[in-house]
């Protein structure tokens, strides 16, 4: 899949949540602001790597700003905020 | 058979992952009136992304989706329609849309190999579909009919109220339609979540009615509704005396015989097995 020089962004700083920005770039960079980064940093940054293979895309850069969200709902935020980007 | 249907807002991540606690019988995650119009595509990729992590739920899973007079209905199947869920809510229920439904969901089923049959639970809340409710139980994968009493009484530009006179009919109503199938009537949720006296009248009232279950908006209304559309211990003694009874007098070639002084026949004996049935199902015998 070719990368897409737009912006997609979903979720929330609510507790629980998280919000992803995401963004067309030269290579794949991947940014993770956590209240548990301590604790959880590679759990997190494990589940945006796998979902961004998934979906092919390899030169993004991609923003998270966690409020404690679980696997799933990053997941769900990350595939919001690609679809978002790609739509645009 | 349901007691209890708690409404979970689809986009908020904080009480999807307390889903399995709140002691309700169904759960039923919301896609429509909870989730703002730009914020579809968000709530419904997180319930498929919670559903896929979630498989073997201790409740019946249910997503209300939405409506099939909008944009977002079709989307909202492919995505949500799997093994991992029981039922789909349909909202502003009509004949129609219920047949469309069931194309809808046993080409999915057929599509993704499934091994569930999904069961459909229309919401009543326009006046037609209250005129309808008769040919709606009848639906294919109908298995219960919930009252939206807020959207009806918008349609029916009559004023909401906690004594509910403007509902009486509906729910009467509603609930003949769906005893005389033998599936679940659910009542309307009370909307004053901090009003619990209230709440206990309301959800008595529906139960005098032959509604047997209701729906909920906040986790703290489960404990009275439960405990409303569960039989009560006098009721649950009665029926065991009955069943004991019955056996001895079906030993006698009895088919009619009198307990404390009143008649128990056939219509007896089968209120006293559905108590029973309702009783074992949520473990209060």
């Amino acid at each position: 899949m070719s990368d897409i020089q737009k912006i997609g962004s979903a979720g929330s700083v609510e507790s629980n949540d998280c919000l992803v920005t995401i963004s067309a770039s030269d290579h794949l960079e991947v940014e993770i602001q956590s209240i548990v980064d301590a604790f959880f940093h590679d759990q997190i940054e494990k589940v945006v790597l796998d979902t961004l293979k998934e979906k092919g895309l390899n030169n993004v850069k991609v923003s998270l700003q966690d409020k404690g969200a679980l696997d799933y709902t990053i997941k769900a935020r990350l595939l919001t905020a690609i679809e978002r980007m790609e739509a645009k | 058979m349901r007691r209890s249907l708690l409404f979970i807002p689809g986009n908020n991540p904080a009480m999807l992952q307390n889903a399995d606690v709140f002691g309700s019988d169904a759960v039923i995650f919301d896609l429509e009136d909870a989730v703002n119009v730009l914020q579809k595509d968000s709530a419904r990729n997180l319930m498929h992304c919670y559903l896929e992590t979630h498989p073997n739920q201790p409740m019946e899973v249910v997503v209300r989706i939405n409506g099939l007079d909008t944009d977002y209905y079709q989307k909202d199947l492919e995505l949500i329609v799997s093994d991992n869920i029981d039922s789909i809510m349909l909202p502003k229920a009509r004949v129609v849309y219920l047949n469309q439904l069931d194309e809808m969901l046993t080409k999915i089923e057929k599509e993704k190999k499934m091994k569930k049959h999904i069961k459909v639970l229309p919401i009543i809340e326009l006046a037609v579909s209250v005129l309808e409710v008769e040919e709606i139980v009848k639906c294919p994968r109908v298995d219960g009919v919930l009252l939206g009493a807020e959207d009806l009484t918008s349609d029916m530009e009559v004023t909401r109220t906690k004594a509910g006179v403007e509902i009486e009919y509906p729910r009467a109503r509603i609930a003949m339609a769906c005893k005389a199938y033998q599936i679940d009537a659910i009542d309307t949720p009370f909307t004053d979540v901090n009003d619990y006296e209230g709440l206990l009248k309301d959800a008595l009232h529906a139960q005098e009615l032959g509604m047997n279950a209701k729906s909920a908006i906040h986790p703290n209304q489960l404990d009275t509704i439960n405990k409303v559309f569960l039989p009560t211990e006098k009721q649950i003694t009665w029926a065991l005396r009955v069943r004991q009874a019955t056996k001895e007098a079906s030993e006698k070639g009895l088919g009619v015989f009198s307990l404390d002084g009143k008649m128990v026949d056939k219509p007896v004996m089968e209120r006293a097995e559905k108590i029973l049935m309702k009783a074992e199902k949520f473990g209060a015998i």
